[in-house]
Order: C-alpha cells, then structure tokens, then sequence
C-alpha cells in the first residue's frame, strides 16, 4: 500500500494531510515455537485513518494486532508511536509504566467478549469513570458527569448508570466497552472483531455508532474482523493477511471491488456468495 | 483462643524458645519487619508459621509481637478496644507464659500495644509499638483478584481502582460508606488497607509518634508506618473524608470524640453507647468523670448505631 493511496483515502474523508504517520509498524514479527504467528507485517497508520485487517480465522489477525497494541511481545520488528506532544516513540523501548500510561489514556482496545474489557461487578458509571479516576480526577460529580455523557453517546440511558454490565445485553455491554475507551479521548483505538459475538441486527446498529463515533471523534482505528462487509463499512484502507503474511493491502474499495491476489479474490467471492 | 487451645500447648511450652517462636524464625520476620520500615506502607512477604491459635486470632500480629519483644516489655493486648475479651486474654496469657513479660492494660505503660480493630484513645508515645492483626492486607483484592497483577499496580503507583470501589460506594450510598478498611495512602506512595479499624481511627496513624506494625498470618504480608509518617485517607474533592460522629457522650464516662460501642441492656430495646476503648473509660470514672448511666440522668439508648464490624 502507498502512500499515495493514504492520502487519497484522507482526501475522500475530508481530512487534510497529516505530516507524519501516527503509527509506524516496521517488520513486525511473532512466532509461537515453530508456528508463525505473524511475520514481517510493515505499515503506516495516519492521524483519523481507519484500517481493516481481514483474513480467515488463524491467520495471525489478532496475534498482529495484539503485537501493535503491545499486549504481547513480539519476536522482531518495531511500532513507533507519535505521541501527542510530536515525539516519536519505540513502544518497546519504554518503561512499563509508560508503555501503561499510554494504553489506558491515549490508546483504546475493545475486546470481542466484553467481559474481557469490563469490570463485570462494578456500575456502567464506574467503568465508564475508571480511565478518568486513573488518571487522577478526583471529583465525583465530574467524573459520574462525564459517564453519563459517555453512556448517551454510545446510546445507553441514563438511569443504567448505576447497573452493573452483568444485567446488560450483548449489544450494550460492547457499547459500554466502547465508551470506557473514548472517555479520556484516545487517539487511537484497537478493535478485535468488535461485532463479533453479536446478532446480525445488533450488529448493524453497532457498527452505525462506531462509524459515527469514529468520525465524530477523528479517531485512528485498527480493527481486526474476518467479516468483510465490517471491514467495508468502517474502514479506510485494508491489509489482507494469510498465514501470518500480508498478501494484499490497498483502499478499502480498491480491494474488495478489484482485489488483486488470488487468495483475496477467492475471500472477496465467497462473501459475495453469502 | 478456646480453654482446650491455650491448654495444649501449655504442656508442650516447656521446651519452646523465648516468645514461643525460634530464633532464626525471629530473624527472619524482623527482616521482613525492617523492610517494611523501610519501605513505609509496602506490603512485605514472609514465611507465615503456624501458631498454637487458628488463623482468624490474630496469628500475624502474634509473630510480630514475637518477633520484637523483650523480657523487659510491657504488653497490651486489645481486641475491639477491650482487654477482657478471650482473644486478648489469650494472647497476653500467651507472651506472660512464652516470654515471662509483664502486662497491662494501662495504654500509657505498655511498650507494645496489639490490636485487633482499635487504636488505643490515649494518644501514643515515642518507643511504643502498635501491632495490628489483619485478616486481608491488599486493598486492592476486591476487584482486582490477581496478585501478580495487584503486585504491579502497587509497582507502578496505578491506584484508579481504589477510587472506583469509593465512587461505587457513593452512587449506590449516596456518600462513602465504608466505615472499616478505609484505604490510605502512606507517605505519599503505597495505598494500604488500615484492616480492619474503623475509619475512626484513620486519623491517629497520621503523624503517629509511634511505630506501627501490621501482620497478616495467612495471607503472609507484613507492612510498617514508621513514626511520623504521612498517612492521608482517601476520598474525593466533593466527598472529602470523614470520621463517624456519636452523638451523644459516653454513658459511663461522659466522654466525646471517642469510638463508642452499643451495648444492649435490656430485651425491651433498652441500650446505651460506651467507650469501645475500656481501658480509656475506666481511667476516666477513676478520674471521677461520669456519664448519663453513672450519673443521675435517666438512660435514653436512642443515638443512631455507630458502625457493625464484620466478624473477622
Ligand atoms: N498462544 C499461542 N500459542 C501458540 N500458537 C498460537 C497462539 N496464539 C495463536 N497461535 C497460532 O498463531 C496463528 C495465528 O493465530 P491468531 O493470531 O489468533 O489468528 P486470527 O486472529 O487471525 O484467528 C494460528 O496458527 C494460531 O494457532
Ligand atoms: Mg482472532
Ligand atoms: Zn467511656
């Protein structure tokens, strides 16, 4: 994928050209023993773009996406990150306590099972005011204020505030898992097959709020999804990747409407099939 | 301590070192106590023994103490602010028999003071030691059940957590209800958990003159506050800490600004508030101080309940 191809993408969104790329993925690699899990993986992410990483269940999209978001160590290859005061930084390179700082204030990361990124037996208000305590608000009425706005943003009501997420269904416990991530307005957000566990009309409804969200906010998304109307509907610009390799990478349209690789044209048809 | 506990190994103390336990066993708790000292608020591991008493009695504080005594001690033993409960009974029985050391129930002359629940009334002094017997020294285990992960938070200073059980505490109370195992942080850096005194006597550990010392018998922790330590109890800017309030003065004493216990006195609903301290009330009758029940005012029980603490 080009840069021109970048650019063209952002043209289209009416976002004016960033100078530098948020995220630069140089030659990532992990393998598990013998097994690969994803190797050589090289790209640029820029400020409010949105990028799909599609491919069949196996094919190392959550072992990539893990390895970016420096949630699992990877066995080569760097991601540089510009942080907000413009300093380029090696994630890898960072003390812990950096590298933690930054995932729970400027990053986001929403799981496919929400129970993994709630806390199931505090109140939606709590989860939603948990990133805002961390990092040092200290005034109730703020913070319960702020999660209230979030919970409406994500279209929960207000008088949930004080459940827990445990009464919540499906859908809305992954609308609460976004807005616990957007409440200290990251500038970039990590989605492992957001819609994944969902039913197909729940589905659609989440994907329209993200969409807007994402927008709304100019957020820089990586979203992980083997379904590739997902990746059709929320994203910018795609790689497709097969046994641990990217094997094809381009605009979104480009890819689904002219897919290039074999391998990617047989993906492409057998959604078209469904 | 059961008659049957304290009698078994009564027999076998013959053959038993000073303070029951070994040397070297010693050594190694004062180790981890001057760790702990060092590292005011830290939770330090170490080799928990078994004692001649079930967890649950105060077996961590009962390593501490005898980790740190001397024959020429003087020790006080309090469980909820009382020297006559079996609990305490036992364990000064238990150091006046292992250690031959003198005992008391004056605050003033003892040189150790432990403690299940209460800080002593009488302000302590420079040389004296309070040693507390916690059940469950990490604040954070009620959310956070992992300790590998507890273990970073503390490392890194990532405390957000403490705050939500606060902020849930508020939204479903309406303000902050917890009233034992109030959080605090120490000295700035380590948030710890006071287990299990009330909130009461948060206040007390702040500046302390004296070297406090805390033992957890299962869960193998033991932390220090060093005399004139910061100890700041947590809240937030719009519900800022509070300690509870009594009502009305001590029945007995007629003493304010005390921990206050109910006490029932009758089937008919009949009950009366008294210094939770027994050793802080009755110095204060010899002193000729009396309350309401001592007095020649009739007894009306109708102040609000203080705190129930929960059976440790
Ligand atoms: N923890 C692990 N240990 C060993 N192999 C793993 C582990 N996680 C993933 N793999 C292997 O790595 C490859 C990529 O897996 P994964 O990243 O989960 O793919 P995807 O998310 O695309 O389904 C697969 O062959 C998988 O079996
Ligand atoms: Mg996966
Ligand atoms: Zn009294």
């Amino acid at each position: 994928m080009t840069t021109s191809d970048t650019l063209e993408a952002l043209a289209k969104a009416g976002i004016p050209a960033p100078e530098k790329p948020l995220l630069t993925v140089e030659k990532l690699t992990r393998v598990y023993g013998k097994r690969i899990g994803c190797a050589d993986v090289s790209f640029d992410l820029w400020p409010g773009e949105v990028l799909a990483i599609v491919g069949e269940s196996g094919s190392g999209k959550t072992t990539l996406l893990n390895c970016i978001s420096s949630r699992l160590t990877p066995t080569c290859g760097t991601v540089h990150y510009r942080m907000r005061d413009g300093a380029s930084a090696d994630i890898y390179k960072m003390s812990e306590a950096e590298r933690r700082y930054l995932m729970r204030t400027d990053w986001g990361f929403v799981h496919q099972n929400p129970i993994d990124g709630l806390r199931m037996t505090v109140s939606a208000g709590a989860n939603v005011g948990e990133r805002l305590m961390a990092v040092g608000n200290r005034h109730y009425g703020n913070i319960r204020g702020a999660a209230i706005e979030w919970l409406a943003r994500v279209e929960i009501e207000e008088d949930r505030v004080d459940d827990q997420p445990r009464t919540f269904s499906g859908g809305m416990r992954q609308r609460l898992q976004i807005a616990r991530n957007l409440v200290t307005e990251p500038r970039l957000v990590f989605m492992d097959e957001p819609t994944g566990g969902l039913d197909v009309s729940v589905q659609a409804r989440l994907l329209d709020l993200l969409r807007g969200l994402v927008s709304d906010l100019g957020l820089a998304v990586i979203v992980v999804t083997h379904d590739l109307a997902v990746a059709r509907l929320l994203s910018d610009r795609m790689i497709v990747m097969k046994e641990g390799r990217v094997i094809e990478a381009g605009l979104t349209d480009r890819v689904l409407d002219d897919p290039r690789a074999p391998y990617t044209q047989l993906l492409v048809s057998s959604i078209l099939q469904v | 301590m059961t008659a049957q506990a304290t009698d078994a190994p009564q027999q076998a103390l013959a053959s038993y070192n000073f303070a029951y336990l070994d040397e070297q066993t010693k050594r190694m708790i004062r180790r981890a106590i001057l760790k702990g000292i060092a590292i005011p608020g830290y939770q330090v591991p170490f080799a928990s023994r078994e004692m001649p008493m079930p967890y649950g009695w105060g077996t961590g504080g009962v390593q501490v103490t005898a980790a740190i005594i001397g024959p020429d001690d003087v020790l006080k033993v309090i469980d909820q602010g009382a020297d006559d409960t079996t609990n305490a009974v036992s364990i000064r029985a238990f150091f006046a028999k292992t250690a031959g050391v003198a005992t008391t129930t004056a605050t003033p002359d003892a040189t150790i003071i432990q403690t299940r629940h209460r800080i002593p009334e009488t302000p302590l002094k420079a040389g004296q030691v309070l040693v507390y017997q916690v059940p469950i020294p990490e604040p954070l285990r009620f959310l956070e059940p992992r300790e590998t992960e507890t273990r970073k938070m503390h490392a890194l200073e990532e405390y957000g957590l403490m705050h939500v059980k606060l902020y849930e505490d508020i939204a479903r109370n309406g303000r902050i209800a917890t009233t034992y195992a109030y959080p605090v942080k120490v000295e700035g850096r380590y948030v710890m958990d006071p287990s299990p005194t009330p909130k009461f006597d948060n206040p007390k550990m702040h500046q302390s003159e004296a070297l406090q010392l805390f033992g957890a018998g299962r869960e193998k922790r033991i932390y220090a506050i060093p005399p004139h330590t910061d100890v700041v109890s947590l809240d937030f800017e719009d519900h800022p800490f509070e300690i509870q309030h009594f009502e009305e003065p001590c029945a007995l004493c007629g003493a304010e600004q005390v921990y206050l216990d109910e006490v029932v006195l009758d089937d008919k609903g009949g009950r009366m508030f008294v210094c939770s301290d027994t050793h802080h009330c009755e110095s204060r009758r010899a002193e000729g101080h009396r309350g309401a029940l001592l007095g020649d005012e009739p007894v009306f029980g109708t102040t609000p309940v203080g705190d129930k603490e929960p059976a440790i």
